[in-house]
């Protein structure tokens, strides 16, 4: 048994990332609440360069095998990795948009950087928490910063609606997964996976365990927005600033995606036969469920939030493989899902009209001809999110429905393709809007941070990635080989 | 020259060589600043001269092909990701279909001269359809041929949406989510396929199958999920709705493309796939394809009979033909395989070339409607006679394209199932009765609508266009034997592949 000093000395190095979080978002506080409206640029600069420092460092520091840190309460391992740079990668994107918007509206509050920063590091926790504990820890400044940034307009009653709502459910989902933890802990004896990873498999716990493990589930299906614990979405996603709307739908789906792949396949694995249920329930009811009800929004962003539910539906597809193929597929599919769902959302914020901002689908119509490039944009990047081929949503979809018939659930796989056609009916409308209407008044230009964004997101959904695959499919199985 | 061509990656230029040149016009489009119409013109030249070469260099692939080998030829692979690679091959099949699409490409680029409306993007997307369609035709792995298959959806719904006529929304929709629907059935069997198969080679799972390596109830469940996609591309009764509204509401040249290369890949599926992979779920299937070709071949003719619209009256005639082809397709015999496929490019040839006749009196009147017309062999001789010729193709005249094809697989089915080939007959009759009555309406009488009065005959353009289509349609027809000793190995191959399943 080694010391707490040794401990501490041996685990700080393997935690640089965060730290570096961590020190952004401390110093970053108190140089605002000096600096004012000053600092906003700067340290948003300094932040998108922090999440940048973060990833690349967990990268570079990737280890060969899972090592687990201050006495094992977290852990660095192959879905940690991956995750966190996905996160970073996400947040750090969300928050270059969130600058250039709240820039331009002159709204610079310099708070805005630092909870994107400390939610981004809420995340990183979360996924490589090793116990309940560091679990709902990261689980809770993730949310407690999104609560905040949800209600960043507090003059508009929609965005202090939409942080109210946000937070009294979450709360209850807090509670979910604080009383299922205590199941759990209560019929294993320990809040540590592994300890819970042996009780589980010596068939300690029945029914008193399995009532845990449900609980927890449905609350990260909460914070995923995954269907039936969905209601939030549209509203906060309506309410919420649209940089802000970006950042939800990016990161923390990520982050709940990856710990759900985490304490399925490592301290619930012997589980498996009962947990699938519940995956693949939540999985065939959100990509229905964001299916159908896409289909009567006019908002972009209340659309965006019902594809975001569908979404999450097809990336719990990809949990259902089993303990032989591993959640990779739900990795990769998030993988794939974010450059599309970023580039949408910067180009949704884009949109102005005599300075005002504008969010329905009417207000897109004959964009074609007007902005020929922003519609090819839309275009690639809609088709993306469709999972119409050669885009990279396809290739995600293909990848969850090898998952699904790995799993002999093909049949979760024809329930997908007829959710993938419903939603192709939406994202139709838009791109009919855009396409075929006679044009409405133009919108106003794009600044050149938003064009780059979506321009780079969408190159990454199409042309980058015939290059890129093979890497991202060779970084997702080095995942899953160093995990568990 | 041409035997060091041989080593090049051919199909691969063929393929993305449009796309380049899709490329290019962007790239001069965000040079461009303001209207311009001589923009315009150098827009549409460039798309023909690219669609050009890439025929040209079609030829070059089609001299380099043998096709008294059978298997694959022209083969590229370089590995990708997902144990799935780029591979491209053609056998004798898929040979055809890509001349068919390098060859009538072209003529709708020509018939596209009247597009006026945001010119470079109509180009564009076409040039991307037309790489497409030629991908499907030499995707040698069946990733690959998905992605080309369904890729091609988007292009299509953008110019039927644009470009379009009244309805044309409603027609886009209906087009891309029908055939969505159908191919994502497909894209869950390709990967239960891959995953029993552990391949995702066309000629690899093609040779797992013929090994007995898809159980018979699994073929089954495969073979439906394929249907489902193919039959909607074919169109096959009853999930044949789509295709009216997308005939007639696309512009001239999409309705060429639709009907002459789109509803071929359905065939070329049925062909590719259904047969070899799932043998014995073919032969079980058999009478119920046979049904729904009779019903498509005996429905669609009365249908288009009673039709006022010349574009809507043509379209229900392709439903009709492509009974032909898949009754021809499944008959499993080498008479009804060959008859299937030379049918295939017959209507290519005959289907486009109507649409290019409706299109011709559509730009000088701006209406389809039957009765509109009357009497225009007094003020478009040429263009009657022209009219005329197709319209013998579309009902099977000996000498045209159209017979061979329909008097093979007449010979097929009789082989299998008499009682089939009497009533595909009954369709060869109402074929005559609708395309005589339309021919009649239009061309003969005298003219009564005084606007006709100011109908000029073909121009320069409009004889280019045509001249090719005329010339293909009389030399297949009086000399079949070019296109069906062509095909031989490959039909002979498919034959042999689909004879194991029997007991």
């Amino acid at each position: 048994m080694i010391g707490p000093a040794q401990d501490l000395a041996f685990s700080l190095p393997h935690f640089g990332p965060e730290l570096v979080l961590v020190g952004f978002a401390l110093s970053a506080a108190v140089i605002g609440a000096w600096g004012g409206e000053r600092s906003f640029r700067p340290l948003s600069f300094l932040g998108i360069v922090a999440l940048l420092v973060a990833g690349g460092w967990a990268i570079v520091a990737r280890p060969d095998a899972p090592v687990a840190i201050f006495q094992g309460v977290l852990v660095v391992d192959g879905v940690g990795v991956f995750a966190k740079a996905l996160i970073a990668f996400a947040a750090a994107a969300t928050l270059a948009l969130g600058s250039d918007y709240f820039g331009a509206a002159k709204d610079r509050r310099f708070e805005y950087p630092v909870l994107v920063v400390l939610a981004a590091l809420g995340m990183f926790v979360m996924v490589s928490s090793q116990d309940l504990i560091s679990l709902y820890v990261g689980v809770e400044l993730q949310s407690l910063c999104a609560y905040v940034l949800a209600a960043w307009r507090r003059d508009d009653s929609r965005s202090s609606e939409a942080g109210l709502k946000y937070f009294v459910l979450s709360a209850l989902a807090s509670g979910l997964l604080l009383y299922g933890a205590s199941f759990v802990y209560g019929f294993t004896g320990s809040v540590r996976f592994d300890a819970i990873a042996e009780a589980v498999a010596q068939g300690q716990g029945g029914v008193g365990l399995l009532f845990g493990l449900v609980l927890m589930l449905c609350a990260l299906g909460f914070k995923m927005s995954a269907a039936p614990f969905h209601m939030w979405t549209p509203d906060v996603y309506e309410g919420a600033p649209t940089p802000v709307t970006a950042f939800f739908a990016a990161a923390p789906k990520v982050a709940a995606v990856a710990l759900m792949a985490r304490i399925l396949y490592d301290p619930f694995i012997a589980l498996e036969s009962q947990w699938l249920q519940v995956v693949v329930a939540l999985s065939a009811i959100s990509m229905v469920w964001g299916s159908f009800g896409a289909l009567m929004q006019t908002s972009l962003k209340r659309l965006m939030a019902y594809s975001s539910i569908a979404n999450m539906g097809f990336a719990l597809m990809g949990l259902v493989a089993g303990a032989d193929a591993g959640p990779g597929a739900a990795l990769i599919y998030l993988a794939l899902y974010l450059p599309a769902t970023i580039g949408v959302f910067a180009l949704i914020m884009s949109m102005r009209r005599a300075g005002e901002p504008v969010e329905t689908i009417a207000d897109l119509a004959g964009l074609a001809r007007k902005r020929p490039w922003m519609a090819t944009l839309y275009t690639m990047l809609l088709f993306s999110l469709a999972g119409i081929p050669p885009f990279a949503g396809f290739i995600g979809k293909l990848v969850v429905f090898q998952a699904a018939v790995a799993a002999d659930l093909a049949w979760l796989a024809v329930v997908g393709g007829i959710a993938a056609v419903v939603a192709a009916g939406y994202y139709l409308r838009i791109l009919a809007s855009i396409w075929f209407s006679p044009a409405a008044e133009p919108l106003s230009p794009a600044s050149s941070t938003v064009m780059t964004m979506a321009s780079a997101a969408a190159l990454l959904s199409f042309p980058i990635l015939i290059v890129a695959l093979g890497a991202i499919e060779r970084w997702a199985a080095w995942a899953i080989a160093r995990s568990f | 020259m041409i035997a060091q061509m041989a080593d090049w990656p051919l199909l691969t230029i063929i393929t993305f060589l449009p796309a380049a040149g899709a490329l290019l016009i962007l790239l001069a489009r965000s040079m461009q600043r303001g209207e311009d119409a001589g923009y315009d013109r150098g827009v549409r030249l460039l798309t023909l001269l690219v669609t050009l070469l890439t025929f040209a260099i079609s030829l070059v692939a089609f001299a380099a092909f043998d096709p008294s080998l059978p298997g694959y030829q022209l083969v590229e692979n370089v590995p990708w990701a997902f144990g799935a690679g780029y591979r491209m091959g053609v056998d004798s099949l898929a040979m055809t279909l890509v001349m068919l699409t390098t060859f009538l490409t072209p003529i709708c680029i020509l018939a596209s001269w009247v597009i006026e409306k945001q010119v470079s993007s109509y180009m564009v997307l076409f040039l991307i359809l037309e790489t497409l369609m030629i991908g499907v035709f030499c995707a040698q792995d069946i990733i690959l041929f998905y992605v080309f298959f369904e890729a091609g959806l988007i292009p299509m719904f953008i110019l039927i949406g644009v470009w379009g006529g009244e309805r044309r929304v409603y027609a886009a929709f209906k087009f891309f989510l029908y055939t969505l629907l159908g191919s994502i059935l497909m894209l869950v069997a390709i990967v239960a396929m891959i995953s029993i198969a552990g391949t995702s080679g066309i000629p690899e799972l093609t040779a797992f199958a013929q090994q007995g390596g898809f159980s018979e109830n699994i073929q089954i469940w495969l073979w439906l999920a394929f249907f489902a996609s193919f039959a909607v591309k074919m169109p096959m009764w009853p999930v044949h709705t789509w295709l009216p509204d997308a005939h007639v509401e696309a512009p001239t040249a999409g309705s060429v493309v639709l009907a002459a290369i789109l509803l071929k890949m359905g065939g070329y599926g049925f062909l590719r796939f259904s047969l070899p992979m799932f043998p014995d779920a073919s032969a079980f299937f058999t009478p119920f394809v046979f049904v729904l070709s009779v019903v498509a071949i005996v429905w669609a003719s009365l249908v288009a009979f009673r039709q006022v619209d010349m574009k809507k009256l043509i379209a229900y005639s392709s439903v009709a033909h492509m009974g032909f082809v898949t009754m021809g397709i499944f008959t499993g015999t080498i008479q009804g395989i060959q008859g299937a496929i030379f049918q295939m490019i017959s209507h290519g040839i005959i289907s486009g070339a109507l649409f290019l006749c409706v299109g011709v009196v559509y730009d000088r009147a701006h209406t389809r409607e039957i009765a509109f017309y009357g009497g225009l062999t007094h003020r478009m001789p040429v263009y009657a006679a022209i009219f005329l010729l197709f319209t013998m193709g579309n009902v099977g005249l000996p000498g045209t394209s159209g017979f061979p094809g329909e008097i093979l697989t007449m010979v097929g089915a009789f082989q299998v199932n008499a009682w089939v080939a009497a009533a595909a007959c009954l369709g060869i009759i109402f074929s005559a009765a609708y395309a005589l009555t339309l021919y009649r309406k239009v061309a003969f009488g005298v003219i009564e609508n005084p606007k006709l009065n100011t109908m000029t005959d073909i121009d320069a353009r409009e004889w280019v266009q045509f001249v090719p289509l005329i010339i293909a349609t009389l030399i297949f027809g009086f000399a079949p034997s070019l296109l069906l000793d062509y095909t031989a190995v490959s039909a002979q191959t498919i034959v042999e592949q689909f004879g194991r399943a029997a007991p």
